[in-house]
């Protein structure tokens, strides 16, 4: 069975560059409507739990934690 | 005893036994007349004590690679000359505000421009002032014999680690290339780990090494902080030699070796009764504004020559020193020439003859 | 009951917060929404920490927007003046060679102000990784032209586009460097899809096992992003990287010998104690030397003797002065060696000044009063004769000219020095000829005591054994040759 995992973007470390919309392969990301703290446009996720943890939009992103990726462990 | 430890060496040589002595690990340094010997001597010696001798690229990579030696927490030096120390300005400026000490012997040579590699003393400015942006200063001492070359490159150390800033060793062309009989000090236990050095760990965050100070009022804080170090310094470390100076009338300030035909003169004068008396800076920065003060104030004194290989630079700080309460004549040959003692005699006649007027 | 473990993300090499940088932000880097930077130093981050190296690394951060590097790697960390990382990384890694010596630099640091301290410490074969970050600008200055700005680009300094005719073409630094042999590792890389990104990521790695292996010189040349100076989106940058920056630097492997490379060693621990630096150092005291409060006791040495030596380069003039002068420094007195030096390595004038003295040698110069000359040109007689004293000692070379007139109760003595060194094998040896024949002039002139007459001989031979010492063949003619010239200037006298 294939692994669950979960994307989490931390809205005030996004500078909405964008460069993980486009790298997304299953496309759940989204530009957001909300301005953060640092003043920009902050992405969002639609369905966090579809994530496939390919790590793209992680390595895509500049910033250092505004994308983590959790693998979901079923005990 | 075993070894000979007295031995005849050139001044450049004998600056580099002193700074393996004081357990120098590094020479980074570019070739360059007069200063060549340093440059080879370390190249000979280092390597028998599995110490790094590396010829640079350039005096620019060689001062940056003494910043790297002396950030990774080694003691670290370079050798130069006037052209040369113009190029490791930038470096130099950057060592004062990292706070870390480093070794530079540079024997002077002709300028400006290419000049020739003739004895001057015209790097005073560039050494004692700064040299390069920035508020700063470096410690200069200035050894008039091939024994000091040796004492003062150990010495230098010293105070370039308790104060953390880039010290010079600087001889003009003479005592660079002289040979005189050295006693070599014996060599210390070694006991070196720097705070500042790269990498190590404070409550878990590794220290850094910086000169990058973005809010205005940190580089004040820096600033602030350097200038504090050196009126201390200057209150402390004054470092001088008086020859006959209790009851001179005419005080010749001298160093390098213009400190030795001063020497010469004060001898040769006074045989003939003429007060004539010598202090001699060991180093000129800090500036041995205490000796000089205290002659004038004293009274005996009326006139002072600042006998220089340069247009008239130390001359500055003398008249500072002597708050201009007398007054100060310049003595100077440039170029290369060495001034003789028949001239120093003659001009301090000339000094004579004005202040009877 | 299901757990969550991190797959990816914030590498623990990093800081966090970023205490260092100044303002409200701790969690972000300063650069720009969409910048390469931050993505290699994501990857540079977790290959530290893959290979476990963190607590050596010495990071060397440029002048450019990598100039707060520091801000965000818990590593050691220097930053250093514009364009000379590569020499301050030498600087740390010679010094300290457990130190692995990461350099981050930008185009503009790298490949302008800092060329020659690059292509040096490539030559080199440093060990260190250098990453380069070419984004064809300067970025922090706001966007001007660099030495990778491609032709007809336009930038803040060349606002009509780069023209290659007045401005030069892009520098290919990787092929450049290709020219070396030192360089361990080349590859050129690019941040633009997901599998470029990969690609670098396999790249860096592979430069930062290079440098826990201290195998040498690693050099990765990152094709980065740079959105806002360029003024264009993620997708027009990926496009202008992928079809217009490759057109100059094409992606990939320039060079990789890592695995043909063996793992590199420490060098031996440098040598402080002080009794194996002092026999490093300080030369064996030879048989015959005398204790440290010896003194000759002929009358002629409690006054200063100033001494000129001179002739032709090449002619032993420097080293019969330099001989002459550890024979008094063997036997405890002050002395100084002064050479007139000059650009001429070989040939021309030569000369030296020899002052010995029990007391303080104040003037070293040697300009009057002269109380030994010993010439072996005739141009050398004529600019030093009118030093010597009116009680002085001339030794000239008889070959070279005719006697010289002499004045006051100067005294003068002819020798054939080189003739005499021919005769005993080695014209080399012509300044032991000299100084034999100074033996027998000093015995009967100066005067000497018998005494001092026979510890010249033997302070002779000591300072000759310690200058060729390991080179007996040399020792003998010279101890020969001086023999030869105090039974010429026996039989002259």
């Amino acid at each position: 069975m294939a692994k669950k995992h979960r994307i989490e973007i931390s809205f005030d470390e996004c500078k909405g560059c964008g460069r993980c919309l486009l790298a997304c392969p299953k496309k759940l990301l989204a530009m957001g409507k909300e301005i953060n703290k640092q003043g920009y446009t902050a992405v969002e996720v639609a369905e966090p739990t579809n994530c496939i943890g390919c790590g793209a939009c992680f390595y895509q992103c500049p910033e250092p934690g505004a994308i983590t990726i959790y693998e979901i462990v079923e005990d | 005893m075993k070894y000979n430890k007295r031995l005849l060496l050139k001044g450049n040589e004998a600056a580099v036994y002193g700074a393996l002595i004081a357990g120098c690990d590094c020479y980074f340094g570019y070739p360059i007349t007069p200063a060549s010997e340093v440059a080879q001597t370390a190249a000979q010696l280092f390597p028998q004590l599995n110490r790094t001798f590396l010829q640079a690229e350039s005096e620019i990579g060689a001062i940056n690679m003494v910043i790297g030696g002396a950030a990774a927490g080694k003691r670290v030096m370079t050798g130069s000359s006037g052209l040369g120390i113009s190029l490791k300005q930038e470096g130099m400026s950057y060592l004062a505000a990292y706070e870390m000490p480093a070794l530079i012997i540079d024997v002077t040579r002709g300028g400006p421009g290419l000049g020739n590699i003739g004895p001057e003393q015209a790097d005073y400015f560039q050494l004692v002032k700064g040299g390069g942006h920035g508020s700063y200063h470096c410690l200069v001492f200035t050894p008039n014999s091939a024994q000091e070359m040796c004492d003062m490159s150990i010495k230098a150390f010293e105070l370039a680690e308790k104060y953390r800033m880039p010290a010079y060793v600087m001889a003009d062309g003479v005592i660079g290339q002289m040979m005189e009989s050295v006693l070599l000090p014996e060599p210390k236990e070694f006991d070196y780990d720097p705070e500042w050095k790269m990498g190590r760990y404070v409550n878990g965050e590794a220290q850094v090494i910086t000169s990058i100070y973005m809010e205005y009022n940190d580089l004040e804080a820096l600033n602030n902080r350097l200038q504090a170090k050196y009126r201390e310094i200057e209150k402390n470390e004054q470092s001088y030699e008086e020859y006959m100076a209790d009851d001179a009338e005419v005080l010749i300030v001298a160093y390098g070796i213009c400190s030795r035909i001063a020497r010469g003169v004060v001898d040769t004068m006074r045989a003939d009764g003429v007060k004539v008396g010598l202090v001699r800076p060991k180093m000129v920065y800090p500036f041995p504004v205490d000796p000089l003060k205290k002659h004038v104030e004293n009274g005996t004194v009326k006139a002072v020559m600042s006998l220089e290989m340069s247009a008239g630079q130390m001359i500055e700080d003398v008249r500072l020193a002597v708050e201009c309460k007398v007054p100060v004549y310049l003595q100077n040959r440039m170029g290369g020439n060495i001034p003789s003692g028949a001239e120093v005699v003659e001009g301090v006649r000339t000094i004579l003859k004005e202040i009877a007027k | 009951m299901s757990m969550e473990k991190v797959k990816f993300g914030r590498s623990k090499v990093f800081f966090d917060p970023f205490n260092r940088r100044p303002g409200p932000i701790k969690k972000n880097m300063h650069y720009c929404p969409g910048c390469g930077h931050g993505i290699l130093h994501k990857l540079i981050a977790e290959a530290i920490e893959h290979y476990g190296i963190q607590q050596d690394v010495a990071f060397i951060a440029p002048v450019g927007c990598a100039v707060f590097a520091y801000y965000y790697f818990n590593t050691g960390a220097i930053s250093v003046p514009h364009g000379r990382a590569p020499a301050v990384g030498t600087g740390v890694g010679r010094a300290n060679p457990e130190k692995f010596v990461i350099s981050y630099q930008g185009d503009g640091d790298l490949a302008a102000i800092g060329f020659n301290e690059f292509i040096q410490a490539a030559n080199r074969g440093e060990k260190m990784t250098i990453f380069f970050v070419n984004n064809t600008n300067y970025g922090m200055t706001g966007g001007q032209m660099a030495p990778t700005t491609l032709p007809g680009q336009k930038t803040t300094t060349t606002p009509f586009g780069r023209n290659p005719l007045t401005e030069g073409y892009p520098i290919n630094v990787s092929s450049l460097i290709n020219t070396l042999t030192s360089p361990v590792y080349i590859e050129r890389v690019a941040l633009t899809s997901t599998a470029r990104i990969a690609a670098a990521k396999k790249a860096v790695y592979k430069g930062i096992e290079n440098l826990r292996d201290r195998k040498g010189f690693s050099f990765i040349e990152v094709l980065a992003p740079c959105p806002i100076n360029l003024r264009m989106t993620t997708e027009q940058l990926n496009d202008f990287i992928e079809n217009k920056m490759t057109e100059f630097f094409p992606i990939g492997c320039v060079r990789d010998r890592s695995a043909e490379t063996a793992v590199g060693e420490l060098p031996p621990a440098t040598i402080h104690e002080p009794a194996e630096v002092m026999a490093k150092l300080f030369p064996l005291r030879q048989e015959g030397g005398v204790a440290d409060d010896f003194r000759n006791d002929s009358e002629i040495f409690n006054r200063e003797l100033r001494i000129r030596m001179s002739g032709f380069g090449g002619q032993g003039i420097l080293s019969l002065g330099h001989n002459f002068a550890n024979m008094a420094r063997l036997r405890n007195f002050n002395v100084s060696w002064m050479p007139s030096y000059g650009p001429e390595q070989r040939g021309g004038a030569a000369s030296c000044a020899v002052i010995l003295s029990r007391g303080v040698i104040s003037n070293p110069m040697v300009d009057n009063n002269c109380d030994l000359l010993i010439a072996l040109t005739q141009m050398a007689l004529d600019k030093f004769g009118h030093q010597l004293s009116d009680n002085g000692i001339l030794i000239y070379d008889r070959s070279a000219m005719s006697k010289p007139e002499v004045k006051g109760n100067q005294k003068v003595f002819g020798l054939d020095a080189l003739a005499i060194a021919n005769s005993v094998g080695n014209p080399k040896c012509a300044n032991s000829v000299i100084l034999g024949a100074l033996a027998v002039i000093l015995k009967k002139y100066a005067p000497l005591t018998e005494g001092d007459a026979a510890d010249y001989d033997k302070v002779y031979r000591e300072a000759l054994t310690e200058s060729f010492g390991s080179k007996p063949k040399v020792l003998e003619q010279n101890f020969a040759a001086f023999e030869a010239g105090k039974a010429a200037m026996a039989a002259e006298l």
